[in-house]
């Protein structure tokens, strides 16, 4: 029972990691990190229920009867290529954010987004 | 013959993990970086190399035979590399060997002369 | 029994990469975390996958993020923004999820739901109608070609994307000084530089077997992409960007992005005007196996293309941008100290 269940545990605890690292901190680089745990606990998940017991890999060969199931390693194969794509868009934004605020820690970000509003709306009053 | 194999397989497959076990241990009870290092480069070089001509003793079929051996000469190119690499990356950034006084005091003064 | 270690030693770098301040530290053991998830995925038979993640989450992921550190510092801010809320979603979501899984299927048995649907069919008959051995080659390529499409235009667009974001107009002068700075360099490195060398045929063809062989074992146009990329990012790191450029123009390889795209639509509508589906490989030539082995030659070597020039544009926009950064640096601060 325990054993059964113990890879969909495993996977939501790295799923919550990798979610705690998301939302407590406040480094875009960080974030980023946690987000790729988060998304390999995913492809984790999608593998560890295409297995069967005493299957081995999908390709056919002969004097083999079982095979693990094929169809989650195409949707996850796919998946990773397409993973380090998108980290490397949000990288480009996080260079990019870095040039702009000269910092990629979010609550410097805030903040200068804040007094850069005030002193506009300051402008408009006086105005 | 077929007892040789199997004798003289089994004898590289134990030297081999156990090469890799001491650099394990090695790894947690070194003092510095550069003999730390140095135990890790022998698991790399001789621990893997022991392991993979022993399953080269083992195999049958050529092709297999054929990629052991591939995989043993890019170990032996790339592993040393990397241990020459990491010296060099920590040598630079002013990581100093435990106990060489002469050279710690070179490298006091060479970064006091270049401050100046 | 491999698979509980491995999933534990999992647990515990994710752990370690939470309590990380440094940036560095952190992004290295990302990448040793992807690299025991690629062995997981050798346990789990999935082959192809780890294959894929071996190269991508060991290998590029982390080189990627080293690039954007080098840019924007190593050290982490010790402030953390509410992590009591953050802790009690984080539990609350945990919880609801592990109740979930109660339900569930326990892991490796046969009569779970997922392997009765659509697999047996691929696993069965796989043989018959597309005639190649590797199946998850046959469903990538064949089966769920439209699927595969839709994810290289993802990637396709992404390259776009991060082209926009930080590509930069070059001035021949800066080129020439930074060049003149690389060559200075060259005593420093020589060693890596001779190995890399030697190493940089046998990856390229490596990529082609990894390329070709797909249809045989584990492989095809993702992972050949991702390691044929690797290699030409692994000369632009040791030569320098200036000569990787001379050697591999820009351009050229932002060409080859969009005609891989282009070569998998095409196959797509060439099977299309010969009165098939889209993507139904049997009418392109007379013989049924032999049109679905073309077909799926054509569709890897698009992927192939785009994935590979994909990832090398990216590297060498970050690239760009960072030694514009730093080249940049040195001359504000002499203007500055006037």
């Amino acid at each position: 029972m325990i054993i059964g269940l113990f890879n969909h545990w495993v996977v939501i605890i790295l799923m919550m990691i990798g979610l705690y690292i998301v939302i407590a901190h406040g480094n875009l680089i960080k974030k980023l990190v946690g987000l790729t745990i988060f998304q390999t606990s995913v492809f984790i998940f999608y593998i560890s229920i295409a297995k069967v017991d005493g299957g081995t890999a999908p390709i056919l060969a002969d004097g083999i009867t079982q095979y693990s199931n094929p169809l989650p390693h195409v949707l996850i194969l796919t998946a990773i290529v397409v993973g380090i794509a998108t980290t490397a868009l949000g990288l480009s934004l996080v260079v990019r954010i870095k040039e702009t605020y000269k910092s990629i820690e979010e609550e410097e970000i805030q903040q200068q987004d804040n007094e850069e509003q005030l002193t506009k709306h300051k402008t408009e009053d006086s105005a | 013959m077929e007892i040789v194999i199997t004798i003289s397989s089994g004898f590289l497959l134990l030297v081999g993990s156990f090469l890799c076990i001491s650099g394990g241990i090695g790894l947690l009870r070194f003092p510095d970086f550069y003999t730390r290092m140095h135990a890790v480069g022998v698991t790399d070089t001789l621990g893997a190399g022991m392991i993979l001509a022993g399953l080269m003793i083992l195999s049958t079929d050529f092709l297999v035979f054929a990629k052991l051996v591939m995989i043993l000469l890019f170990t032996l190119l790339i592993g040393p590399t990397t241990s020459h690499v990491l010296a060099k990356a920590a040598f630079h950034n002013g990581v100093i060997p435990k106990g060489s006084n002469n050279l710690k005091q070179t490298k006091e003064k060479e970064s006091t002369s270049s401050i100046i | 029994m491999i698979n509980i270690v491995l999933l534990t030693l999992l647990v515990v770098i994710a752990i370690a990469i939470i309590r990380m301040k440094d940036l560095f530290a952190a992004v290295m053991l990302a990448g040793i975390y992807g690299l025991l998830s690629a062995s997981f995925f050798v346990v789990m038979d999935a082959v192809d996958v780890a294959f894929t993640e071996a190269a991508v989450g060991a290998g590029i992921s982390t080189l990627l993020m080293f690039v954007v550190i080098t840019m924007t510092g190593r050290k982490e801010k010790s402030i953390r923004h509410k992590p009591l809320p953050a802790l009690f979603v984080v539990i609350i979501t945990g919880g609801l999820l592990i109740y979930g899984t109660l339900d569930m299927p326990y892991f490796g048995s046969e009569d779970a739901p997922i392997h009765n649907h659509t697999s047996p069919r691929y696993i069965n008959d796989s043989m018959q109608e597309i005639g190649i051995p590797n199946i998850v080659t046959s469903v990538l390529a064949s089966y769920r070609a439209f699927d595969t499409f839709g994810e290289v235009v993802v990637i396709f667009t992404a390259g776009i994307g991060v082209l926009t974001l930080l590509s930069i107009a070059r001035t021949k002068k800066n080129d020439e000084e930074i060049e003149s700075i690389n060559d200075s360099m060259h005593q420093q490195h020589l060693v890596v530089r001779i190995i890399a060398k030697m190493l940089i045929p046998f990856i390229f063809l490596f990529a082609l077997y990894v390329q070709f062989h797909g249809d045989f074992g584990p492989g095809g146009g993702f992972q050949a992409g991702v390691i044929f990329a690797s290699a030409i990012i692994l000369y632009a790191m040791l030569f320098g960007l200036v000569t990787a450029r001379k050697v591999i123009n820009q351009i050229f390889i932002q060409l080859i992005a969009a005609l891989g795209v282009l070569l998998y639509g095409s196959v797509g509508i060439v099977s299309l005007m010969n009165g098939g589906n889209f993507f139904d490989y049997n009418v392109l030539s007379s013989n049924p196996i032999t049109g679905q082995h073309l077909g799926i030659l054509l569709i890897e070597w698009g992927v192939g293309c785009t994935v590979a020039s994909v990832i090398v544009v990216i590297f060498f926009n970050f690239a760009g941008r960072r030694e514009l950064q730093q080249h940049k640096k040195p001359s504000q601060d002499k203007e500055s100290s006037k």
